[in-house]
């Protein structure tokens, strides 16, 4: 029998689950292999019953975590994708500023009825068996992740930072151009996409495990920055980590 | 039933659309006495976050408002910057995030009528099923979005969150050889254009017959139709400069709703495909002229189901629109251009026409360019007053049909408008008398 695989969302764009979608041929040879139970963005069938759970979203609500603690328990596989799920993502931004004083720009005097607590990454309330990072998240990356759950193995994780990824694909170093970039910090497995379109490096795949040890810090001494600043200057993705702090 | 039955129902997170979104209807006796949209989505407090962030961070946080529609949040950002500190951009950039807009257009009006919308037509709860019964249309769907996807890329150098939309310009521009290719595509793909408006329109008489005389907002220009810019349009008057937003929109918080919703001249409004024709249709390109005129559809259309032909029909839009556009750029020949900015204080507003509707954001910056405050206003959020006046128009035209057809035709409604509800960041928590 096909195992059986589910997706959910919290807060968060549905970027994620649309990479998938955007598998496009592939996801046929994919719904080959799985029985896809509940996709509530593409389907509206739904079930209780699955293997793995697919989980895109950062979780901001006690209503939030008490579903997603029933998705840990029908789960035997639960997988957190996109950089909401996986570090928090961009949502932990409210994270840095005063949590009634975000909710009263936005709402006014209604303010005071909106639930919500400080964003929280998917392991900080469950369990979480593997990672795919990104904003959003890499189809390829997902294919892999799956392949690996599908075999019994488990998925592989770069843990070096996108500087070298960066210098295989043979990109300028933005440094170079007096600008700033999250790459020797950053956890790979993205092929420095942004970069290499003429951005920079956000860091939305999150830090390295230990940056004491696993960041490109030769660049970073090569322009006088160390690893603290960096890590604490451009706080996008990463506010829901200690490292930095 | 008949029309003294009693029919209660909840449809709790609507699928097959983005977002969360609850249906509850309660009939006593052949007498309606709840019938309601309701938005339970996550507030994520995007105008909050932005606040004290560089003028080059904002397009980037802000792209990921939507993952569906990241390029029109893009372009609507970095238009909102370029407004504040008074920067040009040159032909070549416009006509480039045209076809941007096109590209997103075309990826999620497919996304929308062959993923969302087709398994409603053709009975079934997705297009899963469909894939073994109808190999030959979903792969011709899937050939679309896969084009319009591949297009992005080329265009804007990713499929969702762009990264080569700057302030300014384009950080990476795609190559004579990539547009020449493009081009072909786009020419190839209309049959399969053809394919996908012949089956939706071999099924259009499952569309529920449904008429609500509305107000229709949307860009409007004297020589296209919009989508990257225009002045703000009405059925109702206008048109005015986008910058005057605030007295057009009215944003305002109902107590039986979970979501600011917004009006102008009546009740509520549509924005999204189906305003963007009645407010345009004069002035689209022969091919969606055409494929319009075989669905009968009519600027003054006000069946909201309609707004699934309309985006059909913005498909034949976005394909030859922009064939047109690659013309133009080839013959203006591509140039290497640095985006430049120089950050000043000052206020700015804009709009684009993203794929479900009108998309407004409005910037202060200080001098060294750091955001002050920020406000956007998103399509979903100014239709779902629409959404529940049209379930209350509809909902007494139903009660002969059995409850699970009451529940359908409902969720068809809302679905026509293409929701986007993570969109809205104006989300409000309430609660519900049961």
């Amino acid at each position: 029998m096909k195992p059986k695989v589910a997706f959910f969302d919290f807060a968060g764009c549905e970027g994620d689950q649309l990479q998938v979608v955007n598998l496009e041929e592939q996801l046929l040879d994919l719904l080959g292999q799985v029985d896809v139970v509940e996709f509530r963005e593409a389907m509206s069938d739904r079930s209780n019953e699955y293997d793995i759970a697919f989980v895109e979203g950062s979780i901001t609500r006690q209503g939030d975590e008490d579903r997603l603690k029933e998705i840990r328990a029908n789960a035997a596989v639960l997988v957190a994708i996109g950089a909401c799920a996986t570090i928090g993502g961009l949502n932990a931004m409210k994270n840095l500023q005063d949590l009634e004083d975000v909710k009263r720009c936005v709402y006014g005097e209604a303010a005071k009825h909106i639930d919500t607590y400080p964003t929280r990454p998917v392991d900080a309330v469950v369990k979480v068996d593997a990672y795919v990072h990104g904003c959003p998240i890499d189809r390829e990356e997902f294919l892999e992740v799956v392949k690996s759950l599908l075999l019994g193995k488990k998925p592989e994780i770069p843990n070096h930072p996108v500087c070298v990824e960066c210098k295989a694909a043979e990109n300028v170093c933005v440094y170079e151009d007096g600008q700033f970039c999250m790459g020797p910090v950053t956890r790979a497995g993205c092929k420095a996409c942004c970069v290499t379109q003429g951005s920079i490096c956000w860091g939305c795949r999150g830090f390295v495990d230990d940056p004491n040890t696993d960041a490109q810090k030769e660049i970073l001494e090569k322009y006088g920055l160390d690893l603290k600043d960096v890590m604490n200057k451009f706080r996008l993705y990463t506010a829901c980590s200690e490292i930095g702090k | 039933m008949s029309q003294s039955a009693s029919v209660s129902f909840k449809v709790e997170h609507l699928t097959r659309v983005e977002g969360h979104g609850n249906i509850v209807v309660d009939v006593k006796e052949g007498k309606v006495t709840q019938c309601r949209w309701e938005v339970p989505e996550a507030p994520r407090f995007f105008e909050a976050m932005v606040r004290g962030r560089m003028w080059h961070e904002l397009h980037h946080i802000t792209s990921r408002i939507c993952g569906i529609c990241s390029i029109s949040h893009t372009l609507a950002s970095v238009k909102a910057t370029e407004a504040a500190m008074g920067v040009q951009i040159s032909d070549q950039t416009a006509i480039l995030r045209r076809l941007a807009m096109h590209a997103e257009g075309l990826q999620s009006h497919v996304l929308h009528l062959g993923y969302l919308v087709l398994p409603d037509l053709m009975g079934v709860g997705s297009v899963i099923p469909l894939a073994a019964s109808h190999p030959d249309e979903v792969k011709t769907v899937i050939r679309l979005h896969r084009l319009a996807n591949e297009m992005s890329e080329m265009i804007c150098g990713r499929t969702t969150h762009p990264q080569r939309l700057v302030p300014g310009g384009f950080t990476r521009l795609p190559s004579v050889k990539e547009l020449e290719t493009l081009k072909e595509r786009l020419t190839a793909a209309v049959p399969d254009l053809q394919a996908v408006a012949d089956l939706v329109q071999s099924r259009a008489g499952n569309f529920p017959p449904f008429e609500r005389d509305t107000e229709y907002i949307a860009l409007v220009a004297e020589d296209e139709y919009p989508f990257y810019d225009g002045l703000l349009g009405s059925t109702d008057g206008g048109p005015w400069p986008v910058a005057d937003y605030r007295q057009v929109i009215n944003e305002y918080v109902v107590p039986h709703s979970t979501a600011k919703h917004a009006k102008h001249n009546r009740d509520s409004y549509m924005v999204g495909a189906l305003a963007r024709f009645n407010l345009n249709s004069q002035r689209l390109l022969p091919l969606a002229a055409k494929l319009a005129g075989a669905f009968g559809l009519r600027a003054g259309n006000c069946n909201s189901f309609m707004n699934n032909v309309a985006q059909l029909v913005e498909c034949a839009q976005a394909v030859e629109d922009s064939i047109g556009l690659i013309d133009e750029t080839l013959a203006i020949g591509l140039k290497a251009e640095k985006p430049s900015v120089e950050p000043r204080a000052g206020k700015g507003a804009s709009a684009v026409e993203a794929p479900r509707g009108i998309l407004f954001h409005d910037y202060e910056y200080d001098g060294d360019g750091r955001c002050l405050s920020a406000n956007f206003v998103v399509p979903t959020n100014q239709n779902h007053g629409n959404i529940q006046r049209d379930l209350e128009a509809l909902l007494p035209t139903l009660l002969e049909r059995p409850e699970k057809e009451i529940e359908l035709a409902m969720e068809m409604l809302v679905r026509a408008y293409d929701p986007c509800i993570s969109c809205s960041t104006h989300m409000l928590k309430v609660t519900f008398e049961r």
